[in-house]
């Protein structure tokens, strides 16, 4: 299978290549900062002007990874739509949405461009606990057990900048799942100082591969088996 | 009106001039709808074109615009503004010339539509600008000449071939008028006059005395140029040498990062302080205008430059023109030689600089080529209709129109003479609509057809397409301004360079080393940072390929037994090639297999020019790629193209075999960088996106990642968007120019020189040391990260 196990305060996990989070035992698959409807957000802001096919490319693609793993549960943790237009916006892309949302439950986490409810089907939550592990949009540095987004860490490996997950033994930040977005550099302080020594970075693409996280020295415990 | 008027005898006389021939030809001839005059630089041609309208002029009855000048650059209306004030001052005449190019002020702008002068001069896109607006009619009423200068360079880009369309309109709003062309001395004057004409109506060709021959050589240094790379800065004591030992020297760069670094070096061997300066389109105008007074009024000794001084501007005390790189192309070098020596019948002095080890062999090839006259050029397709887009929707803007019209006027033009009908309509369709995949967006809906005519849908449209006139596509570029209230601009740098800059990184630009502070609203605030090492300016001009022409010649010198011309250095590295592997032939295709630096290389010496070059690695790395040889990256010049990769290449005939590289474009043609860049500046000619939205708010870096998306959905949605077609047909002879890739075939056939060898070639080794590494992604890509991840994952402990 095309992911990298990992262990989060007991829970087995799986980091997949397509970046998303799988807990199997749960059946519940985690994405982060989808950012639907950006194209649109800039449009309306008079910015660059996107095609609205960037939602669509996502949604392609979190199709592809629910077919794969017909999860009960989604999560998705924040920054899912651009702003809070977006998850009213009558993108016909977003009918795809629907589909995808009918027939499992499906928990929306607020984030700081879609900070409040939506009203496009699913559960709406701040966070969310589930046994050990608790799910947020932003990391909390003193937490443990987390899963987090907003940050949408890259690496840079062979001279080239893959969109990555960060694993320590307190938490995992997901790479962003949505088309257009950016992304922050692993050697960024915010990034920095947020993991521990001996976090690992997990490439995402054709496929994940775990490495070290750049800029981290005096490698401890070891947190990822590949 | 053949005769001169006498106040232009008497004021000839007082000067001890003569009317050139060719200057009183272009009198006999003044009638003449349409008239092409070639002459070498330096022959007094603007004068000739003007003389016409200066003696019609002269008796003072005409009112209004009466003469019409186009020049490619800002500074050469300018220039001809000033050496058109003496003559007309001095013979008392009442005529009234001013400039209107992109520097003109707002409020004379406006004042010359309300009242236009007797000659105006401009640029193409300043006329297409007047043109978009609806008292164009009355602007331009009374017209009678309009001369297009330097037209043999506008005829080789889409600047011509716009200048072309709105002649046509100008044809139509002033029935009576009559064009002249200035031309360089070219291959094909008839290619030039059939460009100039108003289709179906002929074009006369008039042929002034070329002049002496240019006296021309190769500069010899004491040290060798280095092995790869450009600059030329190994010369700089022997070009100091020659600017002492000469009046006014100009010293010409192909790139205007080349430009900066040399000019700073220079500087710094500049002991004694010679009067020295630097010209580029990238320097902020004030900057430009400094060096163009400083020049006029004789201050300068040198002018560092580039193809912002290529055309005529007439610096009459320049005698000696130094050539810095390879020329790539005869006929522009011949041009430049001109600007030496502005006396009609004395040679032109020049001298070229190889910058490294083939260029040596290039300049050899280029000083012959002009000994024997041998001129080159690539012919030119028919207009593109990126340029017709942008201007069925200029014609938008100044009013509605009638689509039979408007395709009558249009075909008048040269360059669309023989566009079909159907292409025209899909012009029209796609600015109605934005073409099929876009057609649900109003913002691309820009015309619509209300009673029988076409008209903006919203007059308010008329603003963005002003804004977004012309067909200059260069990077995109940010302003550099010197920190604090009031800071001094210094000029422009590319977008992608200034990204890679972090507040303390130091950077050349107008010669001098500024520090980055910080990036505000698209504009680079900097301060001086004098003494330290720059990072380097990587802001470019265009890239030219080496002619066909040339790189024939360089082919056939490769094949001679000896090479009693060229410098000790160069004739080892040749022989020594010889020895080690063999010589490329021109009826043969040499390639070469080697390892080292721990990867294989196959080096395959085309001699198709950069551009032929640079697809032949994308189509080689595909085929590779398919092979399952692992390639990693490419490296193209106009020689040569070297791959390297993780497995050696034993077999390249199927590689290189034609049908294979056909069917590999077809497939690669659509997802390519290229084909994006490409699309681009087809779109912003088009229109499908701004260059300049309202307020800058956009940068060039989001116009480029939004038109990548364009392409993308396009491709995907609608495949035969008529971009699309576009951008295929501009791609296949601009930068994907496979034209060349196929006549490299013609020549080599089924001949292949194949050696594999047990090092670096001579010739391969300094395409070890180039620029512009393109990397491969593929098996071999991520063989090499998963290999590179489990290395890490070793060393930190971790796997």
């Amino acid at each position: 299978m095309n992911a990298v196990s990992l262990t989060l305060s007991g829970i087995r996990l799986e980091a997949q290549a397509s970046g998303a989070l799988w807990w199997a035992d749960r059946r519940l698959l985690a994405v982060s900062d989808l950012h639907l409807g950006r194209s649109g957000r800039q449009a309306r802001l008079g910015g660059a002007l996107l095609p609205p096919y960037d939602s669509a490319e996502t949604l392609d693609r979190l199709a592809a990874a629910i077919d794969a793993l017909r999860p009960a549960v989604v999560v998705c943790t924040g920054d899912s739509f651009d702003d809070d237009a977006a998850a009213g916006a009558d993108d016909p892309a977003l009918d795809g949405l629907v589909r995808l949302i009918a027939g499992r439950q499906w928990i929306w986490i607020a984030g700081n461009h879609d900070p409040a409810p939506v009203t496009i089907g699913g559960e709406w939550r701040r966070e969310l606990r589930l046994g050990p592990l608790t799910f947020r949009h932003r990391a909390d540095p003193a937490a443990k057990g987390e899963v987090s987004g907003h940050l949408h860490p890259k690496v840079t490996i062979a001279g080239r900048s893959h969109r990555c997950f960060l694993a320590d033994g307190r938490r995992i930040v997901l790479p962003a799942f949505g088309a257009y977005t950016g992304g922050l550099a692993c050697r960024d302080g915010a990034i920095a100082s947020l993991m521990d020594p001996g976090a690992v970075a997990i490439l995402t693409g054709r496929r994940a591969l775990a490495v070290p996280l750049p800029g981290q020295s005096s490698p401890r415990a070891a947190t990822a088996s590949t | 009106m053949s005769a001169l008027p006498p106040v232009f005898r008497d004021w000839f006389a007082a000067r001890g001039w003569q009317v050139h021939p060719h200057q009183q030809a272009m009198l006999d001839r003044a009638g003449e709808p349409a008239l092409l005059l070639v002459a070498p630089t330096g022959g007094g041609k603007t004068l000739a074109g003007f003389l016409p309208s200066l003696a019609e002029l002269a008796s003072g009855t005409h009112c209004g615009l009466h003469t019409l000048y186009v020049s490619p650059l800002k500074a050469l209306a300018a220039d001809i503004r000033r050496n058109l004030a003496r003559p007309v001052a001095e013979m008392g005449l009442s005529v009234r010339i001013e400039d209107r190019t992109g520097d003109t002020s707002p409020a004379l702008r406006r004042r010359q539509r309300a009242d236009p002068p007797h000659v105006l001069l401009t640029t193409p896109e300043s006329l297409a600008l007047m043109l978009s607006y609806a008292e164009a009619p009355r602007i331009f009423a009374g017209l009678r000449r309009v001369i297009v200068d330097e037209i043999h360079a506008l005829a080789e880009s889409r600047r011509g071939d716009q200048l072309m369309l709105l002649l046509a309109r100008l044809q139509r709003l002033c029935p009576g008028l009559r064009r002249v062309g200035l031309s360089a001395t070219v291959e094909d004057p008839a290619a030039i006059a059939r460009f100039l004409a108003p289709h179906p109506a002929p074009c006369a060709i008039l042929a002034a005395d070329p002049g002496p021959d240019p006296d021309i050589a190769m500069l010899h240094t004491d040290a060798p140029p280095p092995w790869a790379g450009g600059g030329g800065r190994h010369a700089i004591p022997a070009i100091l040498d020659q600017v002492r030992r000469h009046r006014v020297t100009l010293i010409f760069h192909n790139t205007r990062a080349q430009a900066e670094l040399f000019f700073r070096d220079l500087w710094l061997a500049n002991a004694e302080g010679l009067p020295i300066a630097i010209h580029h389109g990238s320097l902020a105008r004030e900057q430009r205008q400094r060096v163009e007074a400083a020049m006029a009024e004789g201050r300068l000794r040198a002018v560092v430059c580039t193809g912002s001084l290529d055309l005529g501007i007439d610096w009459g005390d320049v005698d000696l023109v130094v050539q810095v790189g390879a020329p790539k192309n005869v006929k522009r070098l011949v041009q430049r030689i001109g600007r030496a020596n502005h006396r009609y019948n004395a040679p032109s002095k020049a001298l070229l600089v190889p910058a490294n080890r083939w260029e040596i062999v290039e300049c050899q090839a280029a000083l012959q080529a002009v000994r024997d006259h041998d001129l080159d050029g690539e012919p030119r397709g028919p207009g593109p209709r990126d340029v017709l887009c942008q201007h069925i929707l200029i014609a938008a803007a100044a009013g509605p129109f009638d689509a039979d019209a408007l395709f009558a006027e249009v075909t008048g033009a040269g360059p669309y003479a023989g566009l079909a009908r159907g292409d025209f309509d899909a012009c029209l369709e796609f600015c109605a609509t934005g073409g099929y995949a876009l057609r649900a967006y109003d913002r691309w809906q820009r015309i619509v057809r209300r009673d029988g005519l076409w008209q903006l849908r919203d007059p308010r449209t008329a603003r963005t397409i002003r804004m977004n006139l012309g067909t200059i596509t260069a990077a995109e570029t940010v302003k550099v301004r010197l920190r604090g209230r009031a800071g001094a601009p210094l000029g422009e740098i590319e977008e992608d360079f200034a990204a890679t800059l972090s507040p303390g990184d130091t950077f050349l630009i107008g010669g001098e080393v500024v520090r980055y502070e910080s990036l505000r609203e698209m504009t680079v605030e900097v301060s001086r940072a004098a003494g330290r090492d720059p990072k380097i300016a990587v802001f470019s001009g265009t890239k030219f390929a080496t002619s066909t022409r040339l790189a024939d010649r360089i082919l056939a010198m490769l094949d001679q037994d000896d090479w009693p011309d060229l410098p000790d250095h160069s004739r080892r590295w040749l022989e020594l090639q010889r020895a080690v592997s063999r010589l490329p032939r021109p009826d043969r295709l040499l390639i070469e297999s080697f390892r080292a630096e721990g990867r294989e290389h196959v080096c395959v010496y085309g001699f198709a020019g950069r551009n032929a070059q640079q697809t032949l690695g994308l189509l080689l790395t595909r085929r590779m790629e398919e092979a399952g040889l692992h390639p990693l990256g490419f490296v193209a010049t106009d020689h040569a193209t070297l791959v390297w990769g993780l497995d050696p290449v034993l077999d390249p005939a199927p590689l290189v075999a034609r049908r294979a590289l056909r069917e590999g474009l077809d497939r690669w043609l659509e997802g390519n960088a290229v084909m994006k860049r490409t699309f681009r500046n087809v779109a912003i000619i088009a229109g499908l996106v701004e260059r300049n939205a309202a307020g800058a708010r956009k940068t060039g870096r989001q116009a480029t990642f939004s038109t990548d998306i364009l392409y993308d959905t396009l491709r995907r949605h609608d495949p035969g968007h008529v971009l699309l077609q576009i951008t295929r047909e501009e791609a296949m002879r601009g930068l994907v120019d496979f034209g060349r890739i196929e006549a490299m075939l013609d020549r080599t056939g089924e001949r292949i020189d194949f050696l594999r060898l047990g090092q670096v070639s001579p010739l391969a080794a300094p395409l070890m040391l180039e620029h512009g590494r393109v990397p491969v992604e593929g098996a071999g890509r991520e063989r090499l990260v998963a290999e590179t991840a489990e290395r890490l994952m070793r060393a930190a402990g971790l796997a």
